[in-house]
C-alpha cells in the first residue's frame, strides 16, 4: 500500500483546551510545506466542526473562520468519524464544512494510508 | 502494521475504545504510563475485542506495583524495537 | 533508522516528558539517530531554563539539555506555542519588549514547519502527549 503525507488526528472539543486550534495549525503548516495532509476528527473532536460557534463571549477566536479557509489551503481530506457523530446525536448538516464520513471499519485503512500520524 | 501507544488509565475508557476501533490483528497496543492499569484482570473484558498484540511498558508496571504476569512486557529498548518493527506509531492520550 | 520525537507533555504535571526522555535515550542506545525533538503545546515548558527542582527529583529540562549536548540533538520549541506561554529567548524578548527571557541553552525557538520537516525526514515520528 502506498503511504504518503500526514494524518492529523484530533479528539478534543474546541475551546475547553487549545487542542483544536493546535491541530488546525499543524494541518495548515503541512499545507504550506506542500505535504499532503488529512485531518481526522474523532470522538469529541467532531464538536470542533459545529457551525454557528460564538467563542468571543469566552474571549476566544472563532475556529469556524479558520476551518472555512481549509479548502483554500488545499487540505483536501477532512475526515469525520461516523460513530463519533452518532454517539453525540449530531448530523452531517450541522457541520461547517463538507466532510468525508469514515465509519469505524474504515479507520485502520485511513491510518495505513498515511506515512505519519500526529495526535493532537 | 501500526504500533499504538496508550497512556490513559481505565477511567478514560473512551480513549481505549477509540484505540480499539483502529487496531487490527497486525497491530500492537503498547500500554504506557497510567495505561498500564489496563493490564489488571478487572479490565480484561473491556480488552476482549483487542485483535492485535498487547504489550505493557516494564518501567511503568514496576513503578505502579503491577505484576501483569498474563501480559507481555517490554523495556525501553523493547519500545524502540517495536517502533522499528511497525510502520508507524499512533499515540492515544 | 531516523526518529523524530514530538513532546506535547509538560514536565512535572504529567509523566509524558519523562517517558519521552527515556525513549530518546533508548533510541540513541539502540544506535538509531534522532533528527529532531519538537516541543509543542504545553510541552514547550520543557525548554525553560528556570525550572528549580528539589535535589532528590529529576530536572527534566536540564536532562534534555544534557542529552542534547552529549548527542548534538536538535531540540526545537514551537515558537508560537512558546511565546504565548512565556518561554522566550533574547530575540523574542526584544521583539515583544520584555526585559527577561528564559529559553534554556541547547533549545531553539522555531516554527511548526520544523515539525513538518521532521516528519518528512524521519522514518518514525513518536508523539508523547498529555490529555488536554
Amino acid at each position: 500500500m502506498s503511504t504518503e503525507g500526514i494524518l492529523v488526528m484530533t479528539r478534543s472539543a474546541p475551546y475547553g483546551s487549545s487542542a483544536a486550534r493546535d491541530a488546525l495549525d499543524v494541518a495548515l503548516t503541512c499545507s504550506v510545506f506542500e505535504q499532503p495532509v488529512t485531518l481526522l476528527f474523532l470522538d469529541d473532536g467532531v464538536f470542533q466542526l459545529l457551525k454557528g460557534q460564538s467563542p468571543s463571549v469566552i474571549g476566544q477566536k472563532n475556529l469556524n473562520a479558520v476551518q472555512q479557509s481549509l479548502p483554500l489551503y488545499d487540505i483536501k481530506r477532512l475526515c469525520v468519524s461516523t460513530s463519533s457523530l452518532e454517539q453525540r446525536g449530531l448530523r452531517q448538516d450541522e457541520l461547517i464544512l463538507p466532510v468525508e464520513l469514515v465509519d469505524d471499519a474504515a479507520l485502520p485503512a485511513l491510518l495505513a494510508q498515511h506515512r505519519h500520524v500526529l495526535s493532537i | 502494521m501500526v504500533l499504538h501507544t496508550l497512556n490513559q488509565a481505565p477511567a478514560n475508557a473512551a480513549c481505549m475504545a477509540s484505540a480499539l476501533n483502529t487496531i487490527t490483528s497486525e497491530d500492537t497496543l503498547l500500554l504506557i504510563e497510567d495505561g498500564v492499569y489496563w493490564t489488571l484482570p478487572a479490565f480484561a473484558s473491556q480488552l476482549a475485542n483487542l485483535t492485535g498484540r498487547l504489550v505493557a511498558l516494564e518501567a511503568d508496571l514496576k513503578a505502579r506495583d503491577l505484576k501483569a504476569d498474563a501480559v507481555e512486557s517490554v523495556d525501553d529498548a523493547g519500545f524502540v524495537a517495536l517502533c522499528v518493527s511497525h510502520d508507524k506509531v499512533v499515540s492515544w492520550f | 533508522m531516523i526518529f523524530s520525537i514530538v513532546v506535547q507533555a509538560p514536565p512535572v504535571q504529567t509523566q509524558g516528558a519523562e517517558t519521552a526522555l527515556r525513549f530518546a535515550r533508548a533510541v540513541l542506545a539502540a544506535g538509531h539517530s534522532i533528527h529532531r525533538i519538537f516541543f509543542y503545546r504545553d510541552g514547550v515548558h520543557n525548554g525553560s531554563a528556570l525550572t528549580c527542582t528539589p535535589q532528590d527529583e529529576f530536572n527534566i529540562p536540564q536532562q534534555w539539555q544534557e542529552l542534547a549536548q552529549q548527542h548534538k540533538l536538535d531540540l526545537v520549541v514551537c515558537i508560537a506555542a512558546a511565546v504565548r506561554r512565556g518561554v522566550i529567548n533574547e530575540q523574542e524578548a526584544v521583539r515583544y519588549k520584555q526585559d527577561q527571557w528564559n529559553l534554556r541553552d541547547s533549545f531553539e525557538l522555531s516554527g511548526l514547519g520544523q515539525l513538518v520537516e521532521a516528519c518528512i525526514q524521519s522514518d518514525r515520528v513518536v508523539t508523547f502527549g498529555a490529555r488536554s
